[in-house]
């Protein structure tokens, strides 16, 4: 047993920052690499929440869920830059704005 | 018997179903066999419930079927009531009406569209038995609007004819003017008594109201009740749709024209004698009108020379005469010459349908004359119903005309010179009819005379059944100054509750022969006088186009009556509906509606561009839409 | 101690994430990534989770990245390929990310913290007692998440191949 000097709030602010900057990120970046990046690391803004949600509260089950995103998280990189891959074949560039026909 | 009671109205109902959903499929035979069989068979059952009625046995039943609507207070069931008013008017209706459903088999038999016709003539007999059977207003409306849908569909039987279309829509709308007063009556019913009950109505308005105190609530009832009166029983100002209504068949106009659907606004009136003999100033417009109807409808048929417009005149005439002596709260005396009503003025009907079929078709009276060799039963039948109608002794119609009269001179001599001359102008016409048609010598083509011929057996029974009934039926009311004692007004009497009897007062015996033998001496007078003009000096009525004087040509066009409606009411209304659909219509609504529209298209035209297909976009707004749902889920806490 | 080390951890990692998005080569991009996520794995050594730092070592860092970086150089990318053509979508991306950090900050503010400094079971991050939950409570999803990592390996392989109708 020990005590944590850290208090919950501390990693609900590192992780708001850490899950902001990676929207913002996603918003800012035109390039579909970086954006996927910008998505990982608003997954490990999550992940570290949970994580330390868990430990305060004294429940395994959300690091075990932890787990679970990353297994999700890591099938989802494989297909996602399988998709970029086919992006790149096909129009010869990662830029999001290259694909705009998402629409009527 | 009771219990068979419910078989009434519903075995001509399954007559209406069978017919008419299977019409294609029956010979002519079959459908003359349901047809009449449906009605026979309720007509044994009525004549079983009037066996019970009349031995006392039956007083006055309520029989509750199922509950019809159930709504807040108001609780209305689907019941028949029994009594010795439904039951007379249960026994016309279903008597009447086999004669003349027997009649029709042989009338129609050449039409195509005789099974289309038997099972309105059906669905019309059992709307009719509701109306007279329910136990309470919304039931008796019920079977009034199904007589005006059969009325209607009956009379643009021949609906290839635009004119028969037009006259059955206007028998149609003129009864919705009426209807809607009736309705308006039955709400207002509702909201004073709180139920539609007959028995809880009766017996709540003699609690609430007391006689000789002015009820502007109940006026009100009354006065709508009689509008919606006026208009099914074909009187001022509604009765115009009465002549016209002779577009359909002849045996349609005898049975729903003359003998009972008519007659629905009397039943009803007389089934609320309680609610009127309250409103005494009901009780007076309903003698006003009943007997200006009586006279001006008898001066319009002096001069008519369509064989059925002089008995449709006649018809609103009588039945002037009936709302006549509701106005006197003679309501038992209404009932009486109903039935005396229905039975000659079938009779006449019928003949008349006999003599049209003889010629071929042919309605005017001055194509005809000397009939009398070729059609010897339907002028033997057509005679007795001619002097029934005209009063003579001991004729039906002499007893109930002559009730009517002793109630007016009750109430004033006045009333009951008007009511003579009523008679008068009745035997008049209906004379001038009967010498036009059967005496003199034959004024139609060679063809006609070529082709007239006795009626068969299957139509001429009936007249015969009729007339007999036309001679005997006024014997149910033989007034005590005969020697009789009045059996009908003491049969009805449970019926009809006595309050604010006229202060009137009663005829000596002497009094009473005495009019009698006016009325009697004066009708002979006229009839002498009617032969004179038309069968000793030959005089025929001018052919059409010819100059008339000033008040017959008034009289030939009715009045103008129709032209006056025309102009002062239906062209209005054809200007404001055109000014409704050109401003309302065209400039408002339309404008409105398209409004949406274009608004609409014009806002997704905008909307379009927010979809551009740039991802990034999308995910832009995707994040404001997050932050908002945050903002307000978090922070406000929405 | 505990909180220097937790301060100094989160400097590292939020810096290194500013540096993941604003650097011009994807290169760099996925170097200072690895930077945030081995400081997050601090974090978890941290939180006492110690299974879950060396799971995240070994897919994010060993894994993940690793195929960025291998996509990244097969595809040629390592240079600046984004032309500053317009400021505006940066400046309201910007802007918005910033909004949802107030936002989400505001959230925080608003919870009410009951638990200043808690004691905490040390063990429960452990292999043992983790591995104890997974498959026993968790074991069905445990399962189906295999399914999941097939299903992805035969996209992935699907969509990597070059037209089939060329061959």
């Amino acid at each position: 047993m020990q005590v944590l000097s850290n208090t919950v709030t501390n990693y609900l602010v590192l992780a708001s920052i850490l899950f902001a900057i990676g929207v913002m990120g996603v918003l800012v970046r035109r390039n579909i690499i970086i954006i996927f990046m910008s998505i990982e690391l608003m997954l490990n803004a999550i992940n570290l929440l949970l994580v330390a949600f868990s430990v305060f509260h004294n429940d395994a089950s959300g690091q075990v869920f932890v787990f679970f995103i990353m297994a999700v998280a890591a099938a989802e990189i494989t297909v996602g830059l399988a998709i970029l891959v086919m992006i790149y074949r096909n129009t010869g560039s990662v830029d999001i704005n290259s694909l705009n026909k998402l629409k009527w | 018997m009771l219990q068979l009671a419910w078989l009434i109205p519903v075995l001509p109902l399954i007559g209406f179903l069978i017919i008419g959903l299977a019409n294609k499929k029956l010979n002519k035979a079959l459908v003359g066999i349901v047809g009449c069989g449906s009605i026979l068979g309720s007509f044994l059952i009525v004549l079983s419930l009037l066996i019970n009625v009349l031995n006392g046995s039956i007083q006055s039943e309520t029989l509750t079927y199922f509950n019809w609507i159930s709504a807040g207070s108001i609780d209305i069931k689907l019941s028949f009531l029994i009594d010795p008013l439904s039951v007379t008017m249960m026994t016309i209706i279903t008597g009447v009406g086999f004669l003349i459903h027997l009649y029709s088999a042989g009338y129609m038999s050449h039409d195509e569209g005789f099974a289309r016709y038997f099972s309105y003539l059906n669905l019309f007999v059992f709307s009719m038995l509701i109306l007279v059977m329910g136990s309470n207003f919304l039931v008796l409306f019920a079977g009034w609007e199904g007589v005006g849908l059969c009325s209607y569909l009956l009379i643009g039987f021949w609906f290839k004819n635009n004119n028969y279309n037009n006259a059955a829509k206007k028998a149609f709308i003129m009864n919705r003017i009426g209807d809607l007063g009736f309705l308006l009556g039955m709400l207002l019913i509702i909201v004073t008594f709180g139920s539609l009950e007959y028995s809880a109505v009766f017996e709540q308005a003699q609690t609430i109201f007391k006689p000789g105190v002015a009820q502007p609530v109940l006026i009100a009832i009354t006065l709508l009740l009689f509008l919606g009166a006026t208009g099914k029983s074909a009187q001022i100002p509604l009765y115009t749709w009465l002549p016209d209504a002779m577009a359909g068949p002849t045996p349609v106009s005898a049975l729903i024209h003359a003998a009972t659907m008519v007659t629905a606004g009397i039943y009803m009136i007389v089934r609320s004698n309680v609610l009127f003999s309250l409103a005494p100033f009901t009780l007076e417009v309903i003698q006003i009108i009943g007997l200006t109807t009586a006279l001006f409808a008898a001066t319009i048929g002096l001069v008519q020379n369509d064989i059925k417009k002089v008995l449709a005149y006649s018809t609103v005439s009588q039945l002037g005469y009936m709302f006549f002596a509701l106005g006197l709260g003679a309501y038992s005396t209404a009932i009486f010459h109903v039935g005396t009503h229905a039975f000659f003025k079938a009779l006449l009907f019928l003949g008349a349908g006999s003599v049209i079929h003889a010629m071929s078709g042919e309605q005017d009276i001055r194509s005809m004359g000397g009939l009398w060799k070729k059609l010897p039963i339907t002028f033997a039948t057509f005679i007795i119903g001619t002097v029934a109608i005209a009063g003579i002794p001991p004729f039906a119609g002499f007893f109930s005309k002559d009730e009517i009269l002793a109630h007016a001179y009750e109430h004033s001599p006045i009333l009951w010179a008007l009511g003579v001359l009523g008679a008068l102008m009745t035997t008049f016409y209906m004379f001038r009819l009967v010498f036009l048609t059967f005496f003199g010598s034959f004024r139609g083509t060679e063809h006609q005379k070529s082709h007239l011929h006795e009626s068969p057996l299957i139509m001429t029974i009936p007249l015969m059944v009729l007339a007999v009934l036309s001679v005997i039926g006024g014997f149910v009311g033989v007034p005590e100054v005969l020697g009789g004692s009045n059996f009908l007004k003491s049969f009805l009497s449970p019926v009809i509750v006595p309050i604010n009897q006229h202060a009137g007062h009663a005829l000596s015996h002497s009094t009473e022969l005495m009019l009698m033998g006016i009325s009697v001496g004066a009708v002979l007078l006229v009839i002498a006088i009617t032969a004179l003009v038309y069968i000793s000096k030959k005089v025929v009525p001018a052919p059409e186009g010819s100059d008339l004087s000033a008040p017959h040509k008034v009289l030939y066009n009715k009045y103008y009556i129709d032209e006056i409606y025309r102009t002062l009411i239906v062209k209005p209304l054809y200007w404001l509906g055109d000014i409704f659909y050109k401003v309302f219509e065209k400039k408002i609504i339309d404008n409105f509606v398209n409004a949406w529209g274009k608004g609409i298209d014009r806002g997704s035209a905008g909307l379009r561009f927010l979809q551009n297909g740039s991802i990034s976009f999308y995910m832009f707004a995707m994040v404001i839409g997050i932050i908002l749902i945050l903002f307000f889920n978090t922070i406000i806490k929405f | 101690m505990d909180q220097l080390v937790f301060l100094i951890l989160s400097i590292i990692s939020i810096g290194a994430a500013l540096a993941v998005i604003f650097s011009k080569n994807p290169v760099y991009s996925v170097l200072f990534l690895i930077l945030t996520f081995f400081s997050i794995a601090g974090h978890y050594v941290l939180l006492n989770a110690e299974f879950l730092f060396i799971v995240h070592i070994i897919v994010y860092a060993g894994a993940i990245l690793v195929l960025f970086l291998f996509v990244i150089m097969l595809l040629n990318l390592n240079k600046t390929t984004e032309t500053g053509k317009s400021m505006l979508p940066k400046i309201a991306g910007a802007i918005s990310g910033g909004l949802l950090l107030i936002v989400l900050l505001g959230a925080v503010k608003g919870l009410n913290q009951a638990e200043a400094a808690q004691a905490v079971n040390a063990d429960m991050g452990s292999v043992k007692n983790l591995g104890k939950i997974l498959f026993d409570e968790y074991l069905l999803p445990f399962e189906v998440s295999s399914t999941l990592f097939l299903s992805a390996m035969i996209g992935a392989v699907m969509l990597g191949k070059k037209n089939l109708k060329d061959h």
